[in-house]
């Protein structure tokens, strides 16, 4: 969808990207990772011609990103900033209706577009459609946000630290949200963070990015289990390595069918959880074994604190998953 | 001062009692000639023929001055607010409605004994008492139509309903025994052209000032080198302008104007000479520019930096950008900014007339000249209206933009 081949750029005189070249497939979900002033931002911004390279090429489905109008890109391309920078004097409809009105889409399909997104970001359109920016909290400004950049069914969502200036409360919830909406749309997202844990959580491919070149690019799996070099190990934390490991995988692949005659006592975890989170369920509740229900608080089986070392239990998942 | 729930009124209220008992609420006069008697609001109550109207004039002034001091002490609710609005509306019809009539009797009492018809030449004019009373009911009404955070229409069409009775009272001449509507009448024509003048001026001088100021403020607004160098330079030059006396800039347009209308015989047929409008729409349009090239810059450069930033990555071109958003968000602080250069051209074109380019200011130095002071009054009030007009209009136009908070 979008390819970067050996692409550079200076700053007056200051190599910011020094040679990167990198594949965006259809439908991937990409974290570009990396601290402040690593170029990450810039990768981004060249993406929709907000900054031009200066060598090398930048394709999108195919063509040199120059060979189209930067309005145009752009329009192909949500892009959702930190910041937000919705219109104060416009309301929430008008905001998520820009690009379809500068498309000039008719006036039935926009009106049903807007409704559509503000559901698909938990906004009751009959609540919020008419409220103007300042008369929302941060966290719907930035659903707002991403549903003015989901507008015009764009083939590249881009976004710029998007949940950086959130709660961790809020930020948790509209990651939540942009896992679902990646998995029930299938777009191709791009998202820029220095968050570790937004990373591992959201990407089904990692970027990572150090003084302008690309360290390494790869599955958050294969990110933590098989760093390329020191660089990788330093920013992800050699001693939380194994935390985050766990991070990654599920209860769902872990859950052991329940032995007749045994009763494992103590407080029930859920299956959606991650093993990072039933570890955390173990240490509290000082046991060995604790129970798991599913999501209708339904028993469903059990899970011990080995089963979190080894590879996954041989196949209640079906067991689980059907529950 | 628990009890005390409004300390703006509290204050109105004790400057108002001082005003109502130590100055004199009416000078009268034989004729122009001669200089007036003051007369206290105590002194006309006590020459007030028993039951007459005049009673209840005096009445119509204590019960709204009354409901005034009350609500010094009632709880800040909005019916409060709607009370002291109405009763401060009331004592300003008061006050006019009692100067009016008291002005009749002096002149029946000064009528001629042959024809036995009021004297029209005796002039009875306002005194202080009058026009503090007058101010703080104003100031009272303006503090309650605050409180009650209207939204910019209502609040302009409620300013508009405190000052309806007394325009009602001027238009049905209930106010005519007056000296200052005696002076209008003797003199429409002049007062009627000097409005003329006057409203020309001040549209002459804002129309260039707006034509120039916008461009230069917009260039002002961007960054680049030429214009960071160059931007000091218009700022102090604009801010230099301003510190320039209007008298002397008056003075010093009319030696190269004439000069030039001399050596151009084609702008002096034009009308552009050393006297009269040419200098006088020069020295207010370069007096205006300032606030205007100001507000522009200023209204341009508070547009938050990630609104433009994420207008540009969803793809609105530069032409977009600034049309819709930069505009209209911008727009408020522009509108404030004219509305200073209207009201201090308004106030300015009273000097013009000095150089003749007559407006009000031409009836005023006449009155000043002459030592008549209902003729300077007859200049200084209706361009003291204007400009409050003018305040009131663009200040709601500027308020009823703005979205954010």
């Amino acid at each position: 969808m979008i390819e970067l081949q050996q692409v550079s750029k200076s700053f007056s005189g200051l190599k910011v990207i020094d040679d990167v070249s990198l594949g965006i497939a259809q439908g991937e979900f990409t974290v570009i990772l990396g601290g402040s002033g690593s170029g990450k931002s810039t990768v981004l911004k060249m993406m929709n011609r907000m900054v031009e390279h200066d060598s090398g090429q930048i394709l999108f489905a195919g063509q040199e990103i120059r060979s189209f109008a930067p309005e145009d890109i752009r329009r192909r391309m949500g892009y959702a900033i930190q910041s937000v920078g919705l219109f104060p004097h416009w309301n929430v409809e008008k905001n998520i209706a820009t690009v379809p009105r500068l498309l000039g889409w008719p006036k039935a399909r926009i009106a049903d577009r807007v409704e559509e997104l503000m559901s698909l970001l938990q906004l009751e359109p009959a609540l919020y459609r008419s409220r103007f920016p300042h008369q929302l909290s941060g966290g719907q400004q930035q659903r707002v946000g991403v549903a003015r950049a989901l507008a015009a069914n764009p083939d590249v969502l881009l976004m710029d630290e998007p949940f950086g200036a959130l709660d961790p409360l809020t930020r948790a919830a509209l990651q939540r949200e942009m896992a679902r909406i990646h998995k029930t749309l299938g777009k191709t997202i791009v998202l820029v963070t220095h968050d570790i844990d937004e990373a591992l959580s959201l990407a089904s491919r990692i970027v990572l990015i150090d003084k302008g070149r690309i360290v390494q690019h790869d599955t958050p799996l294969q990110m933590l289990s098989k760093p390329a070099n020191a660089v990788v190990e330093d920013f992800f934390g050699r001693s939380d390595v194994g935390i985050r490991l766990l991070g990654l995988r599920q209860v769902v692949d872990h859950v052991r069918p329940m032995e007749p005659g045994s009763v494992e006592v103590g407080e029930p975890i859920a299956v959606t959880l991650s093993l990072r989170e039933a570890l955390s369920a173990f240490m509290s509740q000082r046991s060995r074994r604790l129970p798991v229900i599913n999501i209708d608080g339904q028993r469903i089986g059990c899970i011990d604190l080995l089963d979190l070392l080894g590879p996954a239990a041989p196949s209640p998942e079906q067991t689980a998953r059907s529950a | 001062m628990r009890w005390v729930k409004n300390k703006v009124l509290l204050l109105l209220a004790a400057l108002g009692m001082a005003a109502a008992f130590g100055l004199a609420f009416l000078t009268h006069a034989p004729n122009r000639l001669v200089s007036g008697v003051g007369m206290t609001l105590a002194e006309i109550a006590v020459s007030a023929p028993a039951g007459g109207y005049q009673t209840l004039a005096l009445l119509t002034l204590i019960g709204p001055a009354l409901l005034i001091v009350a609500g010094i002490f009632m709880p800040p609710w909005r019916s409060t607010h709607v009370l002291v609005g109405v009763a401060a509306t009331a004592m300003l019809t008061g006050l006019v409605v009692l100067a009016a009539h008291h002005a009749s009797l002096l002149a029946l009492d000064a009528a001629d004994p042959a024809t036995g018809l009021s004297s029209s030449i005796a002039r009875t004019s306002f005194g202080g008492a009058f026009w503090v009373l007058a101010a703080i009911a104003w100031l009272a009404a303006g503090d309650a139509i605050g409180r009650l955070k209207l939204e910019p229409g209502l609040r302009l069409l409620a300013s508009a309903a405190v000052i309806a009775p007394v325009v009602v009272c001027i238009a049905t001449g209930v106010l005519a025994p007056l000296s200052l509507l005696k002076e209008y009448a003797s003199r429409r024509d002049v007062f009627d052209a000097a409005l003329a003048q006057h409203v020309q001026l001040v549209l002459a001088s804002l129309l260039p000032s707006v034509l120039i100021g916008t461009p230069l403020g917009l260039a002002a607004a961007r960054s680049g080198r030429w214009m960071n160098a160059l931007r000091p330079l218009l700022f102090s030059t604009l801010n230099i302008i301003q510190t320039i006396p209007s008298i002397a800039l008056f003075g010093l347009l009319m030696a190269p104007l004439a000069l030039l209308a001399a050596q151009v015989p084609l702008l002096g047929q034009w009308g552009i000479k050393g006297v009269g409008m040419a200098p006088a729409v020069i020295a207010l349009t370069l007096y205006s520019l300032l606030p205007v090239v100001r507000s522009t810059a200023a209204g341009l450069g508070q547009v938050p930096q990630p609104v433009i930033d994420a207008a540009r990555g969803m793809g609105l071109s530069n032409r977009q950008i600034f049309w819709k958003v930069e505009v209209p968000l911008a727009l408020p602080i522009f509108i404030s900014g004219l509305r200073v250069a209207t009201v201090q051209v308004i106030g300015l074109a009273v000097v013009a007339a000095l150089i003749g380019a007559g407006g009000f200011g031409a009836i005023m130095f006449q009155g000043l000249l002459g030592g008549a002071l209902d003729l300077v009054l007859l200049g200084t009030v209706p361009v003291v209206a204007m400009a409050l007009i003018a305040d009131a209009l663009l200040k709601a136009a500027a308020l009823s933009l703005v979205h954010a908070p």
